[in-house]
Order: structure tokens, then sequence, then C-alpha cells
């Protein structure tokens, strides 16, 4: 399907008239892509799965010395980095849920006549504008107990968000949470203006209540595009690295992904590391294989 | 297109040609953002005007030093000609190639005792006692505390201690004594605390607090030179003394979970707390009226006493190597030996930074410059480190998941931290094949 539409090029077309043929410009535009990938995606990648095999340090100068499967078996040993998945397990999920609740929540209410959609819609964006280590730090602010501003507003008095340890992970969560959901708010209002008003209107007419409509109109209808912001917020919160490594060095909120950059860039075990972030690779190839997999059984119904 | 094309290539030639042209009469020294290093920059100016070699003192923020570092050495890159490198990189520098050998720059210079002792053993041989020099001391440091004197002097405050705990309320000698003042002072419905200590686990900055207590009760992490950590580190003064910071976390002001140099000199600054833990690098900062208004009221202590008696501080500071991959190094060997002379190590300390020139610290004139200059100069003839081995990083991470957990979450207790501790670090060590 997608060869057709390259192979064709409209003869009206300015490219067309230049003597381009269809060819070059398929050429034009895809080797110079394929050419970045290879050099910066898939030999750094095959490259490292060499490295997963030798207890490589790039820190010295020793010549690397092929251990065989002794990385991978190290890792799924040790105790701190099985508690590193749990945390992050737990994140993905915390944060994912609520950017979900909150996002959808947000389409539903603006999904609606209202003055001023446009702007409002436009400033609850904003936060997710902002770069991840800018939130971090901002937010590291607002939660200190001493001169912050959530403490100060909510009346908590010297509540610790980021210095108890098991609150630390869901004020990380919460920070997530409040710069992704306009994300999901933006790809669920999309799905939510795509329902047919006259399903709505029939729905109406058989005197159906809001919430049957909800869960057998909106819901089923805006599930495939609301799979797709899942989907992504799922990935972007599982290699979560700046925003938690600026607010808070809590082991219990150590994400693998702050694990991965400790081990490879200050203990620079080159080997190991390899061997670890191959194993989180795995792991999110697999969930994202789940997901696409519901998403295309949704597509269906 | 060709045009523009060869253009191009004509200007980029012509930028590589002035750089080249630039670099052959400068050098740069990479070391962290911090007062010390503004210091060097002042120095080597003046360096500059003796020699028409210009020196540049490049930093970049303490999270990233050592990263930034390595990146460099594992690249092999020449951006730098000379580092200023912290003390556990000793190891992995010389074990990797990346520092250049100066041994014999020392014994031409007779360095090990133109330095104190201890910087010398600390900043620049590796293996120990191998005789092998791979720096020369340039900032000596170790940690220190600062106090609130006004506190301490209020004659209410002194009476009231005096009645709680039987003795006068002064600087304390002892930890025993740090105790009960951080004790005595920590009343947070006044928004007053009793201590301010190291507690980030990122990534040395607890380890050094914790060791201030380890090595003053008497302790130490292991035996340095064959290795063997089990009955060191979980002894029953390691243990002690973990436990002991620990109460003094206690006693910390709310949220001090990640807290290092900034919040500590905050903690005075800030007027939260009574004493807090700190490099004297950090102490010029807290003597000056603009960055503390409490300045006038600021008073200074070494690191007290264990209960044995025993006393000794956590090791900061830095000596300067010269990178093995700088095309410039004999320019660099020149740059060391002004670096070393009596009159600019003098010069040195006068801008702010800490010798570790035995004569210019010995000196009276050194020892009253400031109110701390005689606790730095007690400190540095009585500071231990941590492992200076390449895996000193992984050693690093181990403390840091085990102490952080029972510090700050009260997890698990002292004895079964230091035993895994002690576990952790046995595996690390027969690992690289240190001991059998």
């Amino acid at each position: 399907m997608a060869l057709s539409v390259i192979a064709r090029l409209d003869p009206g077309s300015r490219a067309a008239k230049r003597g381009m043929s269809d060819l070059a410009i398929r050429n034009l535009f895809i080797i110079p892509t394929i050419t970045f990938l290879i050099v910066f995606n898939i030999f750094p990648l095959l490259y490292s799965l060499g490295y997963s095999f030798t207890d490589f340090r790039a820190s010295t100068n020793a010549p690397a010395k092929f251990v065989g499967l002794d990385n991978y078996k190290f890792l799924l040993n040790d105790e701190f980095i099985w508690r590193n998945f749990t945390i992050t397990a737990k994140y993905v999920i915390i944060s994912v849920t609520g950017q979900v609740i909150v996002g959808f929540g947000m389409a539903m209410l603006l999904n609606r006549d209202i003055p001023l959609k446009g702007l409002i819609t436009t400033l609850l964006m904003l936060p997710m504008m902002l770069s991840m280590a800018v939130v971090g730090l901002f937010w590291k602010l607002l939660y200190d107990p001493s001169f912050g501003i959530i403490n100060y507003g909510l009346g908590l008095g010297k509540f610790e968000w980021l210095a108890d340890p098991d609150v630390a992970l869901y004020a990380v969560a919460l920070t997530d949470i409040w710069m992704w959901s306009p994300f999901v708010m933006l790809l669920s209002l999309a799905g939510l203006s795509a329902v047919p008003k006259h399903l709505y209107e029939a729905a109406e007419i058989d005197r159906a209540g809001s919430f049957y409509t909800f869960t057998r109109i909106t819901l089923p209808l805006v599930a495939p595009i609301l799979m797709i912001a899942i989907i992504f917020r799922t990935m972007e919160a599982f290699k979560t690295f700046d925003m938690a490594y600026i607010l808070s060095s809590q082991p219990t909120t150590e994400l693998i992904a702050i694990r991965l950059y400790k081990m490879a860039f200050l203990e620079w075990q080159t080997g190991q590391s390899s061997a670890f972030a191959y194993i989180v690779l795995i792991m999110v190839v697999a969930i994202t294989n789940l997901y696409v997999k519901y998403l295309n059984k949704v597509k269906e119904r | 297109m060709k045009t523009n094309f060869k253009n191009l290539m004509a200007g980029a030639a012509i930028c590589a040609m002035s750089s080249t042209s630039l670099a052959a009469e400068e050098l740069v020294i990479f070391w962290a953002e911090w007062d010390p290093a503004n210091f060097l920059q002042e120095l080597v100016n003046e360096y500059e005007e003796v020699s028409g070699v210009e020196v540049i003192v490049e930093t970049t923020p303490w999270s990233d030093f050592q990263t930034k570092a390595f990146t460099e050495f594992n690249a092999r890159g020449d951006a730098y000609d000379m580092i200023v490198g912290d003390s556990q990189w000793l190891g992995a520098a010389s074990t990797g190639g990346h520092y250049v050998d100066l041994t014999e720059f020392f014994a031409e210079h007779n360095l090990a005792e133109v330095m104190a002792p201890a910087t010398v053993k600390y900043y620049a041989e590796y293996p120990g006692n191998s005789g092998s020099y791979w720096a020369v001391p340039a900032e000596g440091d170790a940690v220190g505390w600062s106090y609130r004197k006004d506190w301490f002097e209020d004659p209410a405050e002194m009476a009231a201690f005096n009645e709680k705990y039987g003795y006068d309320l002064a600087p304390p000698a002892t930890w025993a004594e740090l105790l009960d003042i951080a004790e005595f002072f920590h009343r947070p419905d006044e928004d007053r605390y009793g201590v301010a200590i190291y507690t980030d686990n990122s990534y040395d900055a607890m380890v050094m607090g914790v060791e201030n207590a380890i090595f003053s009760y008497g302790a130490d992490l292991g035996d340095f030179e064959t290795y063997e950590v089990d009955g060191y580190i979980n002894s029953p003064a390691a243990v002690q003394a973990l436990e002991d910071y620990k109460r003094l976390y206690g006693y910390t002001p709310p949220g001090w979970a990640k807290t290092f140099f900034v919040e500590n000199n905050q903690a005075i600054t800030e007027g939260l707390t009574a004493m807090s833990m700190n490099y004297f690098a950090f102490f010029p900062a807290l003597l000056n009226e603009a960055t503390n208004p409490h300045a006038a009221h600021t008073g200074f202590f070494a690191n007290p006493a264990g209960p044995t008696g025993a006393q000794f501080a956590a090791l900061g500071g830095q000596g300067i190597s010269v990178v093995s991959y700088s095309d410039k190094q004999e320019e660099s060997m020149k740059f060391l030996e002004w670096f070393i002379s009596d009159d600019v190590q003098k010069r040195w300390a006068e801008l702010g930074g800490y010798t570790a020139h035995a004569k210019t610290l010995e000196s009276d004139e050194f020892r009253n410059a400031t109110p701390y200059n005689e606790a730095f100069y007690q400190t540095m003839f009585k500071v231990k480190d941590f492992w200076a081995v390449p895996e000193f990083a992984e050693l690093l991470t181990s403390a840091n998941q085990r102490l952080y957990p029972f510090i700050v979450g009260n997890e698990g207790t002292a004895q079964e931290t230091m035993d895994a501790l002690a576990a952790d670090w046995e595996a690390t060590f027969k690992k690289y094949g240190r001991t059998e």
C-alpha cells in the first residue's frame, strides 16, 4: 500500500516539472533518513549488543573480555535492579492512569460550546511545552516544605513531599501528571469531536441515561485514539529520567533510566549497562506490542 | 552550489588555522564550578604575565564534573591539558592511562615533603604506598563545621543547656556533645533546627558525611592494602557511628533529604540550624556579609572526636594532573613547576585557595588569616579518604544504596546496613580480582 503511494508522482507537481523522476524523489527523501537511522540507531544498537556480552569499561584501557551471559545473569539476580523495575512499573501505572483520568476529564469538559474555548485549550497545554528539567526544578521549589507554595496553599504545614521516601514517588508522578495530562486531553479532544452527533441524538430519543451514553457511545468510539495516547505516555513514562533525577534522589524514586545512567556514566560499567539497556528495550518492545495488539482489537470492534 | 561549498571549506580552514595558532599559547585546566576555581583563574592570570602563556580554568557544575571529565578521557580527547580531579579518581585515571605519571616530577622537586603528607598520600599517590604519583596537591580540603556563635553564647540558652546536660554549652569537642547540642537546639515549632548534614546520595556527599562519624569513632572503611572489609565497615564502632549519624538526621530541618554543600551553607545563612557540616572551601562565603546575614555570628570548629578520642575528618580537595592525551604536556609541566613554587603557593593561599603546601600551611600568617584557617590546618593532618580504586564509583553506589534507606528511610538496623554493605563491597573486590 505504502509503495503505491510513493511510486506515482503527480505529473502536475513542481517536482515533476523540474524533471525529477519518481525514483529520484524517493531517494532524496528516504536515503538520508535511512543513513541517519543506520549510523545513529542501528549501528550503536548492534554494537552495544556486542558489548553487553563483555566486561568492557569505557573508562579503562583494558581490552573487553567476553563473559557470555554473565551480565544478564547478574542484573536479573540483583535485588536493587528488581526494585528499580518495581518502582518504574508503579510509576508508569500511577502517572499514566492519572494522566488519562485528568486528561480525558478535561477533554469532556472542553468538548462543548463554551466561550474562549480556544484560549483555554491553549493555556491548558502550556505545561507540555516546558522542558522536563525546568519542570523538575520548578516543582522542587513548589514542593519545598519550608517555603513551597503547595504546602502553603493546601495548609499542609511542613509536609515532606520529596524527603519522605513513601511519598516521593507519588510527588514525582503528580508532576508528570500535571505536565502530560494536556497531551492526553488533546488527543481525547480530537477523538471526542469525531464522534458523530447523530449517535447522541439517537440515544437521546431512546432516552438513554448519560452514563449509558458515555460507556456505550463515547468511550468505545474514543478508545482507539485514547489507546494511542496511552501507548505514547507509557513509553515516555517508562524512560522518565530528567524530571525524576532533578526532583528526588530517594531510592524509592530510582527509575530504571536513572539506574542505567548511573551504571553507564558514573560507574562506567559499559558492558553491564549495555546488557541492562537491552533488558529495558525488550521490555518496552514487549509492552508496546501488547498495547498495539489490543489497539487493533479495539479498532476492529 | 559548488562555489558555496568552496567558500564554506575555505571558511572552515581559516577557523581551524586561527584556533591552532591561538592554542599554541593556551593551556586549559578543567575543574568544578566553585569559588576555588575562580581563585585559581585569578592566580593563573599572573602566570600569563610571567610566561605569556594564557591559562584558562574551565568549569562545570559538581554534579557533572566526574561524568564530563571521564567522557573526555574515554574519548582520548585533548580538550583539557590539566585537570583538577577528585582524589577518588586516581585509581581509575592512572590505571586507565588518562593521567601522566608525575613520579619523576615529584622526585625532582621533592614534592612528597614540600606538600603536607596527608595531601600527598590521598591526592597524589596510587596505589597506596607505591611511590607512584599522578597529581600535584592543589586544593586541600576536608569537612569541618560552622555554628551560630550568637545562639551558643546566649546566656539564657547557656543556662538552660547546663541545666539539662550538666556541662557548659560550647562548640562540641566530641560527637556525644555534638548530638546533645543538636538535640538541644532542635525546635521545629520555633522554625529552628539542630544541625545540617549531608544527605545527597547521588555521588559522594552523604558518604563523606557518614565517613566523618566512622573515622572519628575509630573505625575504617576497610584495609586499603588487602581490601578486607568484613570486620572494618561493620565493626561495632562503625555501626555506632552510623546510628549516631542517623540520630543527627532527626535534628535536621524538614525536607533535608537531598542536601550537599549548597543546602548546608543555606542552613546557616537562612538562620535555620545551630550547626552545619561543610567543606572548608565553602566557609569563605559564610564570612561574607553580602552572602550571610549572620556572618558576624558564625564560628567554626573541626570535626569532633569520637568516643575513643580518635579524631579524623573526611577528605575533600583535589590535585592537578596532566592529561595524557594533551599535546601540550611539556608546557603543562612548566606551569606546574611555577605553581609549586613557594611564592605562588603563598599567593594561592592569599587569594582564598586552600594550599597543600606544608610551609605555607604552618606559617602563622596563614593560620591567623581567617577564623577557620586554624581548624583547617589542624584538620589537614588528620584526614582519611574513601577508596581510590578504579571501581570506586561502584563502591559509592553500594554505599548510597545501603546507607540512604537506613538514614533517611528508617529501613532496617545499623548492623544490618553495615553487614550488607560489607557483603556488597566484598563482592565488588572479588569481581575485580582484588581478593580471593
